[in-house]
């Protein structure tokens, strides 16, 4: 064993049942017990192994977002037609009245 | 005509033309085989049927088939939205869902009198590499049905190399058109990064995906990228470039004279101290091939670049974090399926239900390990740190690129594997993207052409090419071809003969 820890396993922690719980949580994605279990096991594998990145000398490398530079794409200021209402409803799992129906967004004591 | 499933689309377009056959007939031929193999195969999540014999129709009636691709019959990946047709991307979430617009792809196609034969089966939102995760059902491997075809555009490398269709379109984000391809024996092309418009490909990956053809012969797929690629004022990532001369240099390609193009083969991918987890066979087949680019008058020498051994970990964190991004659109309120609507649950709770049934395992893993990578704290140990080793990257193959035209490797580290031999380890089936990840992450072009068999399996040569140099790919593949001869896939028609 060497006394200095190694990056990857040194900066960051374990992913446990609660951890996935609420990481799922904040994705809007309700999981299973079965897959609480599954997925930490297999997310704590998956991160152990890309946590490798942290071993890269990279203290004077800027960030790449893309592969091609380019910025501000922008086009023309005027209209152009876009795709009837009915039409994009048509394929919407509820509508009514020319509109989505979603379900209720606020609480009770709203 | 003899079987017009067997054709190219070369072939088939002097067929067309010289009026020795139509439209319809070789629409219905593909689609007779689909009807007789594709239970077993299981390359399509729909098929267009008496709707692709009417368009053929069309197609014959104004006397344009065979000029170009008109009348040609296609397969697209169903990641692709088209209008009115069934569009899922692999998952239960978009089930019954018919878009109401097509891909700027999907269009060009239409609009050069294609015929549309079906939506190929592919890795839900194209994250994997075995066509398992998909949520249908698996697609075989045509050399092997206990064989996966690759992933995720398994649907249509299965399709192209069972000759269920003449040729398909795919994306690749991390491989998802080349590996896919060098496992049925196909060529595969993913373009340069922002030359191929990504308008209506359900996005996984933003600033990875890219979508090209897959084809049996080199000069069909070229055919078919010069048709869809091009400038598209709808994707804000589109370069405005012509589209580089790829038919020209599959034919120049072709006729094998390599004489002064410098070739740079992957020291990192394959090669010296780098062999483990690389089948035996696959380096045989890949180092006969740089042979073959030798003999062809090509200058070959070992290449070396160090941080492509960081681009498998940098991937699995970029595309998962860019896809829990992207992922958020699918809520259950505007398209899609909507789970647990019964007037006792707010908003939130029905997306999570939603999420819940409509996503299998492995985007759900996505999901949540992007979630991780992004959230505040863990941010620039993870995502930032993943964007700084994509530089690095790049930094290579601009360093390699000072000293060859184009640099290869296998294209997939083994051959195709046992279906379930790989499901229930994510790294494992991560370790298959291996060869393809690095020119995905740079943007740079790079194709996978045949190169012989392994085991009786297929084997695939990658060659990458600077940005916007995918004429270069294009023009070494062709040149393989013509060394080995015939197309991989015709061992396939021979054995089953």
């Amino acid at each position: 064993m060497s006394t200095e820890p190694t990056p990857d396993t040194a900066a960051h922690p374990a992913l446990d049942r609660q951890d996935i719980a609420h990481l799922a949580r904040l994705a809007r994605l309700a999981v299973t017990d079965e897959e609480l279990d599954r997925f930490a096991g297999q997310l704590g594998a998956v991160l152990d192994a890309v946590a490798q990145v942290q071993r890269a000398d990279v203290a004077d490398v800027a960030p790449t977002t893309h592969a091609v530079p380019l910025t501000n794409v922008l086009r023309a200021d005027v209209t152009t037609p876009c795709l009837p209402r009915d039409v994009v409803l048509a394929g919407a799992p509820a509508a009514e009245d020319g509109r989505f129906r979603v379900p209720r967004i606020l609480g009770e004591e709203a | 005509m003899s079987d017009l499933t067997a054709l190219s689309v070369v072939e088939l377009q002097q067929a067309l033309s010289a009026g020795e056959t139509t439209s319809v007939e070789v629409t219905r031929a593909h689609l007779d085989r689909i009807a007789a193999e594709d239970g077993a195969l299981g390359a399509y999540l729909h098929v267009e049927g008496e709707a692709a014999l009417r368009r053929a129709g069309e197609i014959d009636a104004a006397g344009t088939a065979g000029t170009g691709l008109a009348g040609m019959p296609v397969a697209l990946k169903d990641v692709f939205v088209t209008e009115g047709v069934p569009t899922t991307s692999g998952s239960r979430i978009l089930e019954g869902w018919r878009p109401p617009y097509d891909a700027t792809v999907a269009r060009k196609l239409k609009d050069a009198g294609t015929v549309l034969l079906g939506k190929t089966n592919m890795d839900e939102f194209a994250m994997g590499s075995s066509t398992e995760n998909s949520a249908y059902r698996p697609t075989r491997n045509p050399w092997d049905h206990d064989r996966i075809p690759g992933g995720s555009s398994g649907g249509s490398s299965t399709a192209v190399a069972g000759r269920l269709a003449p040729v398909a379109l795919g994306t690749d984000t991390g491989g998802s058109i080349r590996q896919p391809a060098a496992l049925t024996g196909l060529v595969g092309h993913k373009p340069t990064y922002g030359s191929v418009s990504r308008y209506g490909l359900i996005a996984f990956s933003s600033s990875l995906d890219q979508a090209g053809p897959m084809a049996r012969t080199v000069l069909d797929a070229a055919l078919v990228h010069e048709a869809i690629g091009g400038h598209d004022p709808r994707d804000s990532t589109s370069i405005d470039a012509p589209v580089p001369t790829v038919v020209e240099a599959a034919r120049r390609g072709a006729g094998g004279d390599l004489a002064g193009l410098r070739v740079g083969v992957v020291r990192e991918l394959g090669g010296d101290g780098a062999r483990e987890g690389y089948d035996a066979g696959v380096l045989e087949r890949v180092a006969e091939a740089v042979a073959l680019l030798e003999g062809a008058g090509a200058e070959v020498r070992e290449v070396s670049c160090p941080s492509f051994g960081l681009a498998l970990p940098a991937y699995y964190l970029i595309a998962p974090s860019e896809a829990s991004s992207n992922l958020a659109r699918f809520e259950g309120m505007r398209f899609g399926i909507r789970v647990g609507d019964d007037g006792s649950r707010d908003i939130d709770e029905v997306m999570a239900l939603t999420r819940e049934q409509g996503f299998g395992p492995e985007v759900k893993r996505r999901i949540i390990l992007g979630t991780y990578a992004l959230s505040a704290g863990y941010y620039d140990a993870y995502y930032g740190q993943a964007q700084k080793v994509r530089t690095l990257i790049t930094r290579d193959f601009h360093a390699a690129f000072d000293d060859v035209d184009v640099l290869v490797s296998p294209t997939s580290p083994t051959v195709a594997w046992p279906i379930g031999a790989r499901v229930d380890d994510p790294l494992a089936m991560y370790a298959a993207d291996l060869c393809t990840l690095p020119a995905s992450l740079a943007g740079v072009p790079a194709i996978s052409v045949p190169c012989g068999l392994s085991e009786g399996l297929p084997v695939g040569l990658q060659v990458m090419a600077p940005a916007l140099s995918d004429d270069r790919c294009y023009r070494v593949a062709a040149a393989v071809e013509a060394a080995l001869g015939a197309p991989l896939t015709d061992r396939l028609a021979e054995r089953a003969a």
